[in-house]
């Protein structure tokens, strides 16, 4: 599940990469796939219900499958999973024209939600008055985002992805900070400038070979999630132009580089990956479903070294939802077990496994979410911290280009500043000239 | 290229003869019997070779002549991916924009500047392997099969490899370079490093494969030519010019002409070099090939009436480039 930009899922660039090819492949031949593989399970009279994901969102290995086929013993329930979003969301799109290859519940994420709940909605059941779905449930803003103009409800949200910032108690040590949560999340509570402030005092004192944190997109994307208001404003003008969102992000980014306060990295590639390993950076903005990223990374050598404080903003980064096709072949059992999957119970424990943070508040006083504590992170209260800051999330207002202006910031603009040395003048004429680019019809 | 080549061949294919039957009732007389069976056997020998060749057919019409077509068709119009079914007709106007699209031109700039780096070492790396290989050497098998090993190794492995050797972090490559005294290259942000790092990756894919087609040509060219070369004083350096080589002239343009449409489609390594978010071919498109800027165009901003305008730009830029070698070996084959 991914933010505007990037995709946070992913574990490998091979199998990304694969995954892409595949997805091209998939939406040329309009094919099948295992999605579609049909109804009876074995002959037995059984129900198959398939499901379509991207990365991981892991139903499965919280064995929320598993305890709904007890439940329903004429139910089997088949996942497939593509790597990437940018690989699974074209290949719904074919497959939502072609009207074939779908899977009874497909997933949409959160950048590309505003899309299927304008120009696709038509394609979707209405979720919102299914038996079993309470709106109030659910985080305003997050049950606002999958709802259409009519008041259809195409997509019931998962998880959400309020930010914290990780940050590593050896190195704060060694420069001179707090290391207890507590106080670190005092060092920038407020203000994301803050955060570049002590990134100054870090960088005084910096352990020989280390930075204060990975990347200047990384600044900008944890800042930009805290605003309302981004690349469009509440009638769904485009604002990327000039939105003051993006220019406190963009500036704050730009100090961040220019400070030499970045270890100049692009996210979710090897060299992140190596850095993490290697202890190159103190402080990484931290959506819950980071965390295992960084234990995956960071490895053994990194136990109770990192750990976990509030961000200076509370801001979500990321997040998905679950609809079910109207060309899907079971719709009635799909919308039921998409019910099911979405209820404040079984977001507790998928939390409990995955660490996704549910977007229905009712969970976060679920002990499996209350009382979580998370042991690579010293132990952290991973649950009650994520939780404070997703209930003070601000509705954020998603546009239908949201994914490609993102990137063009993160991946265009502040890559040039951060690792081409460019200009910030330079870089921002060829981010807006890229967002044109990628806009125009 | 290729593609209309077959297509052109194919129309002839349309009237494909059945299988010869036998005609009902029974063994007529055998002067009869002695005309049907030749003339089967007429048929049998003139049609037979179109029923052999009809699946490739069948195949290509479904398969590559109609999305040809398609994407044609496509490209005149404005279709996104979210509704791939409302097309708009807006005629050559996604031509026209990329006239002046300077995305366009930087990957067109270096999908030549690619091409070039990678298709001209490579071929001449080739053509000098291939001449060592012809000696006579032990475990020549060993030598041959060694070659073929990169060519057999998947696109995406490959790159991943050399993702981690050209880091700029823990690379490899910066690794060595440090050790002689000269500075980490950040080869990724940088336009000429980038290029060359791409490069050197379908360079260490495609020499062996190169070479082996080199080599079984040299093993076609008669020994006496090289024995009266000798006789006449030459020596191996000279007898490499003035016989291998320009025995090897048409298996050189033939190379050539396919490393040619291999560099104008250069997708996969560019694609993987680039890592997460690949598409964008670096920070500032630095190697982005014409390819990755269809992929983007098409599954990234999901405007598939322009992806399909880039598609059929690259086709005609083959074309161009097909005809350009069609006169260049006519000129000579004339000279010789």
């Amino acid at each position: 599940m991914r933010g505007s930009t990037g995709t946070y899922r992913r574990r490998a660039v091979v199998l990304g990469a694969v995954a892409a090819l595949a997805g091209l492949l998939g939406g040329c031949a309009r094919d099948g796939g295992t999605a579609a593989s049909g109804t009876g399970g074995g002959g037995s009279g059984k129900t198959t219900i398939t499901i379509g994901t991207f990365g991981v969102f892991g139903y499965k290995q919280a064995g929320l499958y598993a305890e709904y086929e007890r439940l329903h013993p004429d139910v089997t329930i088949k996942e497939s999973v593509i790597e990437r979003n940018d690989a699974y969301y074209p290949q719904l799109l074919t497959h939502l024209a072609a009207g074939g290859g779908l899977a009874d519940i497909q997933a949409v994420e959160v950048a590309n939600i505003n899309e299927v709940a304008t120009t696709l909605s038509g394609k979707f059941e209405d979720l919102s008055k299914a038996a079993g779905v309470r709106r109030s449930d659910w985080l305003d803003w997050k049950w606002q985002q999958a709802t259409d103009r009519k008041g259809r409800t195409v997509g019931l949200g998962t998880d959400i992805g309020p930010i914290a910032v990780c940050y590593r108690k050896d190195l704060f040590k060694k420069a001179g900070l707090p290391t207890d949560r507590e106080a670190v999340g005092r060092l920038w509570a407020g203000d994301w400038q803050k955060y570049i402030d002590t990134g100054q005092a870090y960088k005084k004192r910096a352990p020989a070979g280390t930075v204060f944190t990975d990347s200047a997109a990384g600044v900008y994307n944890a800042s930009i999630h805290a605003y309302p208001e981004r690349y469009y404003d509440r009638r769904g003008k485009a604002i990327y132009a000039d939105s003051p969102a993006v220019k406190a992000s963009w500036d704050l980014a730009v100090q961040a580089s220019r400070g030499g306060l970045t270890a100049r990295l692009k996210q979710f590639e090897k060299p992140w990956d190596q850095a993490y390993a290697n202890a190159r950076f103190a402080t990484v903005a931290c959506p819950p479903w980071m965390l295992g990223y960084i234990k995956e990374k960071a490895g053994a050598a990194g136990k109770d070294k990192w750990d976990v404080a509030a961000a200076p903003r509370p801001a979500n980064w990321g997040g998905s939802f679950i609809g079910v096709p109207k060309a899907a072949r079971h719709k009635a059992e799909a919308v039921r077990l998409a019910v099911w999957l979405t209820a404040p119970a079984q977001q507790a424990k998928l939390f409990d496994r995955q660490a996704s943070i549910p977007s229905t508040p009712s969970s976060y006083d679920m002990p499996q979410v209350r009382d979580a504590r998370h042991p690579y992170f010293g132990g952290a209260p991973t649950g009650r911290i994520f939780a404070a800051a997703a209930k003070n999330i601000p509705t954020l207002v998603i546009g239908p280009d949201e994914q490609q202006i993102g990137t063009a910031f993160t991946d265009i603009g502040l890559l040039q500043i951060d690792q081409q040395g460019r200009s910030p003048r330079a870089a921002w004429k060829a981010t807006q000239k890229e967002i044109e680019n990628a806009v125009d019809e | 290229m290729t593609t209309t080549a077959t297509a052109a061949r194919g129309t002839g294919a349309g009237d494909e003869g059945g299988t010869p039957r036998r005609p009902p009732g029974h063994d007529p007389g055998p002067g009869r019997a002695g005309r049907v069976r030749s003339r089967l056997y007429r048929w049998d020998v003139r049609y037979s070779p179109y029923a052999f060749v009809a699946p490739f057919f069948l195949f290509f019409a479904a398969f590559g002549l109609f999305p040809l077509l398609y994407t044609g068709w496509a490209s005149l119009h404005r279709v996104e991916l979210a509704a791939p079914d409302d097309m708009r007709w807006v005629g050559l106007r996604n031509y026209t924009r990329l006239l002046d699209d300077d995305f366009f031109w930087n990957a067109l700039g270096n999908t030549f500047t690619i091409g070039v780096l990678s298709t001209v070492p490579q071929l001449l790396m080739a053509l000098g392997l291939a001449h060592l290989l012809h000696y006579r050497l032990r475990a020549a098998n060993f030598w041959r099969v060694a070659l073929l090993t990169p060519y057999a190794t998947s696109v995406a492995a490959a790159t991943l490899v050399f993702v981690l050797l050209y880091g700029r972090d823990y690379g490899m490559v910066n690794w060595a370079l440090g050790a002689v005294g000269i500075d980490a290259v950040d080869w990724q942000s940088g336009t000429w490093t980038s290029q060359f790092a791409v490069s050197s990756i379908v360079i260490w894919r495609w020499t062996g494969y190169n070479a082996l087609i080199y080599l079984a040509a040299m093993q076609a060219v008669p020994d006496d030519r090289y024995e009266s070369a000798a006789l006449d004083g030459a020596s191996r350096w000279q007898q490499f010019r003035h016989v291998t080589v320009p025995a090897l002239r048409p298996t050189i343009l033939f190379t050539i002409v396919v490393s040619t449409i291999g560099a104008t489609q250069l997708f996969g390594e560019p694609l993987l070099f680039g890592g997460a978010g690949g598409q964008k071919g670096g920070a500032s498109h630095q190697f982005q090939t014409l390819g990755l800027y269809l992929y983007e165009q098409g599954w990234f901003s999901f405007h598939l009436g322009r992806a399909c305008a880039v598609a059929w730009t690259m086709f005609l830029i083959l074309l161009l480039i097909a005809a350009v070698n069609a006169t260049l070996a006519r000129r000579l084959r004339k000279s010789h």
